[in-house]
Parts: structure tokens; C-alpha cells; sequence
């Protein structure tokens, strides 16, 4: 069985420690919320196990499939099933999404082998109509001058055709109003169905009331303090995250 | 030098050089040349070439006062860049031919030369969508060809030294006028020992429906092509004209010199189109220049990508009513390459239009710059032009300067200037790796994306062979 396993992660920016000791595994078709005050971690822990650049990953390991990924390029643990859904979706001018698509399914084919255009755009056209995104949406730039709302669809949109193993949605609820965050959310349901393993990183319960979560863990100074079910977001909501410091404060003293 | 012998094409045994790269034009084969003016350049270089070709009294006269301009002319380094005090004259060869005369069938073409061509896939592109094509293999065209149904209406196309010969009265009437020897020091060399290039010459009304293309290709080390284009479209006659160029990648410095004349008659339209794709050893320094009259319309395609130092800025002289001039260029300046590139607009009659895009990309310590003339004297009036300069950085070291020079007198008449620098950041090239992208892919999009609003107006069989290249060259930029 095919498996997220996060063992003992250690990240730093430079020579700051942000992440220490993070431990998780999930498995295919779960969702696990990750919540937590700002600045403790959470989204330095997606964009590094993503493979961005700026991080160090300085002890602990990160095992997809039983097969450690952390000597890979982003690319390469893309094309191994991972994709991050990011918090602030970069814009390419001139690229329409249908292009940026198809050079990533195609990315994703053996070399020499060509991508058939037509059964790309008739899988394409499938995706959007189960998320209900217009058809004229895909001929647009990636992200250029999109709202937020649009942002996170295209980002859904490229979750939806890329199928990957294991999706880390970083604040998908940043930025979002009502309306687009139940959109956002109804097509994430939609794929859920599926074997596909979720971490959700969220700073608010809100989005949990549309996502509902298998399991919610409570992220503190760079690791998991304390895990639970869907209660665990609802208490947090009534407490504040005040709580969960002077609790992390008394183990600690 | 090589004594003159009456030998026309001898065919030589060929055999690969090593270090063949799969990749763009970077491969050459050893060939024999029949015909070689030796190293350096003096005035007994000049004769040479003259004599191989046969030429009447009258060019030899004009290649030697050429020769006298070029010495007596100052380097123009002060404003552009040091680089070119780098080039030592005397070290270049500057003419070497297996012969004069192209062949009309690629089964006649040499071995050596054909398989060049055939890597390059020029015969394949002639049957596919071309009206005709020549072929330049160091100094000479090897291959010229012209299909039927073109010939029949009249249009005349083929190298220059045939163009002389066989056509001196329309040949004369326009040769050196567009651009005079003494223009700058390097059309003043290329006045001296050009050879090569295409004289086309399309009859009035007629319009050729397919694009006429010429393939410059430099195999030689220590070589200098010089060719020299003119082509004529009288009243009302349309015609695309298409470049290519490759050299090989030597340790050693080559030198492109080309000048290129265009007349555009009345009511008449050319295209001309260039994608070059040079080795980074190559200085390219190249002057190109139209006239454009009375209604009539000059559109310059340029597209650069390689070479050491490019010095190029396309120029349409809008010199009838109602003509219009146009430069869309795209500049990609990889490490150790600099793209001094640009466009000049001179108005000199009233109601006359010229519109400039040109988008530059840097990557690494590659080093792109535009620069730009429009003058639209006082007297004029109704006169438009709009210039738009976009740069990408790919990484910070790379370095792009503007230098749009628009003098516009009088208030009757109407300029606008847009220009942008965006960057690809180290973020934009992550979110593309984190689809599944390379990072060779992911550059290579954001390129692509930034000239698609550009590249989208060339024909479809250029718009391919540019991203291609922009693949390979994003490619190669990957450490």
C-alpha cells in the first residue's frame, strides 16, 4: 500500500530551525488537517516536502511509497504522485492553462512517446465539467490577474487532471470568500472519492465545516502537539489557539 | 591563397570532424575547398575574390574603394561594447568555396555539403511549404532552386554573384543605395568581399504565395560570410523572404557580416523573416535596411538567438506616403552572449506608420539590450509610431538596458512608448516543477509564454522551429 510517511522532519530557512520533528503518516484516501497559529511551520513543511529550494530538510526523512524523495528534484517527486496546491499560485503570462496542462501530462509520458491532443482535451473538458468550470476558463494565463477564487480553482483544476497520490493543500481557504471557498471545497469532495491522501493546512476551522477531515493535528513551534477528529478543530475554534500554547508552555516548563 | 583553377566543384572525400553534437547546428564535416583566399585581409584578398567570380571592372572598382572606407572607418565600440576590439581582421579567413555555381538538384550537391544540409532538414522544409530555396556553405551558395510555377511569372531568385551577372541593369539601379558603403564600418567590409546572399526580384502585381527562403550556414574556422542580399518588389508585388543561419560551435571566433538591402515599390509588400541561430563564438554584425515607397509596406521578423555579440537593428525608410514599417524582434542573450539589438524608423513622407515590438529575454549572464530610432522630422504630418519594449530576466546576474532614441518634431503627428521588465523568479520556475516540469521545461514555457503574443503573428512553420530552439537553448542553460 502506498504511503505518506513523515519521519522526525527537520527543516530550516538558512540557519533558523522551523520545522523539528515532525511525525506522520498517511495513508491513500485520508485526510488529515493540519492547523495551527501562524509562523508555526505549517507551510514551510508543505513547500518542503514539495521540494522547494529555499529549505533545508536537516534530519528526518520523507518516504512516499516506502521510497525516500528528499534527494529528488520537484519535478521529479511531482511526477512520483505529489502535488502542492499552493497559497500563492505563481502567474505565467502567456501560457494558457490548457498549455500548462498538457506540457505537464506530457512531462509525465516516456521520452519519444507522443501526447494524444485530442483524448488530453476530451479528459481535460471531463475534469471541468465535474468541477463546473467553464469551458473559456482554460485558454486564460496561468493565474495571470485571476482573483483569489480563481487562483484556487485553477489550482483544484490541475489537481484533478494530474491525479496525483498525495495532494498538500496549503491555506486553500486563504483569501476566499464564502461563496468561492464552498466551490473550492465541493470540488476537493469530489476528488476525495478517490485513493487520493490529503494534508489540509489551515489556519482557520471554517474550511473543515466544508472539508471534513479524517483526522485534525494541532502544529506548534514546528511539530504535531496534539491530534484528535473533527472535535479537536471545534474545540480549538471555542478556546483559541492560546490554549494550545500555555498547554505546549506547562509540558514544557 | 589557393591558385584559381577552372575546376567548378571538385567533390572532396569527406570525413566527420569528432565532436559531433546532436544538437541545433553545432556538428561540421571537413570539407575541400577549390577556392580559398587565404588568412588576412588585404588588397590582393579583395582581387582574389573578385577574379574567382569573374566580375566586371566596375564591382572590383567598388570593392576596393569599399576596402579603403572600411580601413579609413573608426571601430563604433564607444557605444555599444569593448567586444568588438576582440575581432582581429587579419586573422580571418574570408573567402572559401567549393565553386560559384549552386546546383539546381540536391543529387548534384556535394556529399559533404548535402549531409549538412539534409541534418539541418532544408530539403525536407523546400518540399514542404517553400517556393524556393538557397543554400550558403561558407562563401557560396551550393544549392539554389526555384520552383517552376514562381519562375514562370518572373521572379527572379538567386545569389548575388549570379544576380550580378546575369541581371546587372536592375542589380545596379538598386545595389548600394539603400545602404552606402561608408553607412558603417561594417557594411563597409561586407562592400569589400561579399559573396553570397540573394537577389530576388519580383515583377509588378505578382505575388508569390509561398516563402522564399535562404540557409546560411558557416563550417569553416576563422571564417568570415559576408553576404549580401537585395530584393525588389516592384508595383504591387508581394513576397516572404525567410533566413536561417547555424555555424558550429569553434574555439575560435567567426565573423558574420551581411548587409541587406530590400526596395519596396509602390503599393508593394515584403516580408522578411530571420531566425539565426548561431554558435557562441560568432560576432554577427549585420546591417539591414529598407526603403519603403509610396503605400508600399517592409515588415522585418528578426528573431536572434546565439552568437558572442550581435549588432543588429533593422530599419524600414518610410519614404512615400501611407507606407508602413515594421520590426517585431525577439532577443534571447544566454551566458557569455550579448544581443545588441533594436529597430530604426525613419519617416520622411506624410501619413506614414512604423510599429516596433521587440522583447528581450537574459538568462544567466547573458546581456540583452535594445536599441531604438525613430525620427519623424517637423515638416511631416499625420505620421504614427508605437514602440513597445519587453525584457525577461531569468536570474539575477542577467543584465538588459533600453535605449529608445524617439525624435518627433512638430504636433501633428503621434508616438507612443511602452516598455517592461518582468523576471522569471525562482518561485515562478518552482510552481512549474511542482506540475512535473523540469526546470529546463519550466524556463523554457515561461519564454515561450512571454514572446506568444509575438511569435503568434509568424508563419507556423517559424513560430515551431523558434520554440524548438528556445527549448534547446533553455536546455543548455541548465547547469
Amino acid at each position: 500500500m502506498s504511503l505518506l510517511e513523515i519521519k522526525n522532519l527537520h527543516i530550516s530557512i538558512g540557519d533558523k530551525a522551523i520545522v523539528k520533528g515532525f511525525n506522520l503518516t498517511i495513508k491513500p484516501g485520508e485526510v488529515h488537517a493540519i492547523m495551527g497559529p501562524n509562523g508555526t511551520g505549517k507551510s514551510t513543511l508543505a513547500k518542503a516536502i514539495a521540494g522547494h529550494p529555499s529549505y533545508t530538510i536537516t534530519e528526518g526523512d520523507v518516504l512516499l511509497g516506502g521510497k525516500s524523495i528528499l534527494a529528488m528534484q520537484p519535478d521529479e517527486r511531482a511526477r512520483s504522485g505529489l502535488f502542492l496546491a499552493f497559497q500563492y499560485p505563481s502567474e505565467i503570462p502567456g501560457v494558457s492553462i490548457a498549455n500548462f496542462l498538457r506540457a505537464a501530462v506530457q512531462a509525465r509520458m516516456a521520452e519519444g512517446e507522443e501526447l494524444d491532443a485530442s483524448g488530453y482535451y476530451k479528459k481535460l473538458y471531463s475534469k471541468m465539467d465535474l468541477l463546473k468550470i467553464d469551458r473559456k476558463f482554460t485558454s486564460r494565463a496561468v493565474n495571470d490577474g485571476f482573483s483569489g477564487g480563481e487562483k484556487k480553482r485553477c489550482e483544484i483544476l490541475q489537481m484533478a487532471m494530474l491525479e496525483p497520490h498525495f495532494a498538500l493543500m496549503d491555506e486553500t481557504d486563504s483569501g476566499l470568500d464564502i461563496d468561492a471557498l464552498r466551490i473550492v471545497a465541493d470540488g476537493v469532495n469530489t476528488l476525495r472519492s478517490g485513493p487520493l491522501g490529503i494534508l489540509l493546512i489551515t489556519h482557520y476551522q471554517r474550511l473543515l465545516d466544508y472539508i471534513v477531515p479524517d483526522f485534525v493535528h494541532v502544529m506548534y513551534d514546528g511539530r504535531i502537539v496534539k491530534s484528535g477528529n473533527k472535535s479537536l478543530a471545534l474545540e480549538l475554534e471555542a478556546k483559541g489557539y492560546d490554549w494550545v500554547k500555555q498547554e505546549f508552555a506547562a509540558a514544557n516548563a | 591563397m589557393k591558385p584559381i583553377t577552372e575546376i567548378d566543384g571538385a567533390p572532396a572525400s569527406a570525413s566527420p570532424v569528432v565532436g559531433i553534437d546532436q544538437t541545433a547546428g553545432n556538428f561540421s564535416y571537413k570539407v575541400d575547398y577549390a577556392f580559398d583566399a587565404g588568412t588576412g585581409l588585404s588588397e590582393d584578398t579583395v582581387r582574389y575574390i573578385s577574379s574567382v567570380k569573374k566580375e566586371a571592372p566596375w564591382i572590383l572598382e567598388f570593392r576596393l574603394k569599399a576596402l579603403k572606407t572600411f580601413w579609413d572607418k573608426p571601430m563604433p565600440t564607444h557605444w555599444a561594447t569593448k567586444d568588438l576590439e576582440n575581432i582581429d581582421f587579419q586573422k580571418i579567413r574570408y573567402y572559401l568555396s567549393q565553386g560559384q555555381k549552386p546546383k539546381r538538384t540536391w543529387d548534384e550537391v556535394p556529399d559533404d555539403i548535402k549531409k549538412t544540409f539534409e541534418r539541418l532538414g532544408i530539403p525536407e522544409q523546400e518540399r514542404k511549404f517553400l517556393a524556393g530555396v538557397e543554400a550558403q556553405f561558407d562563401s557560396e551558395a551550393a544549392y539554389s532552386n526555384i520552383k517552376d510555377i514562381v519562375a514562370k511569372q518572373g521572379v527572379i531568385f538567386v545569389n548575388s554573384t549570379e544576380g550580378l551577372r546575369e541581371h546587372p541593369e536592375i542589380f545596379k539601379k538598386f545595389f548600394g543605395k539603400v545602404i552606402p558603403t561608408g553607412d558603417n564600418k561594417f557594411s563597409a567590409l561586407n562592400s569589400a568581399v561579399f559573396s553570397g546572399g540573394s537577389f530576388i526580384y519580383v515583377p509588378p502585381g505578382v505575388k508569390v504565395a509561398q516563402p522564399l527562403q535562404a540557409y546560411f550556414r558557416i563550417n569553416a574556422e576563422n571564417f568570415g560570410q559576408f553576404e549580401r542580399t537585395l530584393i525588389i518588389a516592384d508595383e504591387g508585388a508581394e513576397v516572404v523572404y525567410m533566413e536561417g543561419c547555424t555555424a558550429p560551435k569553434f574555439s575560435t571566433s567567426t565573423l558574420h557580416s551581411a548587409v541587406v538591402e530590400l526596395v519596396a515599390l509602390k503599393g508593394a509588400k515584403i516580408q522578411y523573416i530571420t531566425v539565426q541561430n548561431w554558435a557562441n563564438n560568432v560576432f554577427n554584425l549585420v546591417t539591414k535596411r529598407g526603403v519603403a515607397h509610396e503605400d508600399a509596406e517592409i515588415k522585418w521578423i528578426d528573431c536572434n538567438i546565439g552568437s558572442r555579440l550581435t549588432m543588429k537593428y533593422p530599419g524600414v525608410v518610410l519614404k512615400g506616403e501611407r507606407a508602413r514599417g515594421e520590426v517585431l524582434s525577439i532577443a534571447l542573450a544566454n551566458d557569455g552572449q550579448h544581443q545588441d539589438t533594436g529597430a530604426k524608423m525613419v519617416h520622411a513622407a506624410n501619413n506614414t506608420t512604423s510599429n516596433i515590438i521587440a522583447k528581450s529575454i537574459s538568462v544567466g549572464q547573458g546581456r540583452s539590450t535594445y536599441r531604438g530610432v525613430v525620427h519623424i522630422p517637423k515638416h511631416l504630418k499625420g505620421c504614427k509610431n508605437n514602440t513597445e519594449c519587453d525584457a525577461l530576466l531569468i536570474n539575477t546576474n542577467s543584465r538588459t538596458d533600453t535605449y529608445p532614441a524617439i525624435s518627433v518634431r512638430g504636433d501633428r503627428n503621434a508616438t507612443q512608448h511602452e516598455a517592461s521588465v518582468s523576471k522569471v523568479s525562482e518561485d515562478m520556475i518552482f510552481y512549474m516543477q511542482s506540475r512535473g516540469l523540469t526546470e529546463a521545461q519550466a524556463m523554457s514555457l515561461a519564454v515561450n509564454g512571454f514572446i506568444n503574443d509575438l511569435a503568434r503573428q509568424f508563419p507556423m512553420e517559424y513560430s515551431v522551429e523558434l520554440k524548438r530552439l528556445i527549448d534547446l537553448e533553455m536546455e543548455g542553460s541548465v547547469g
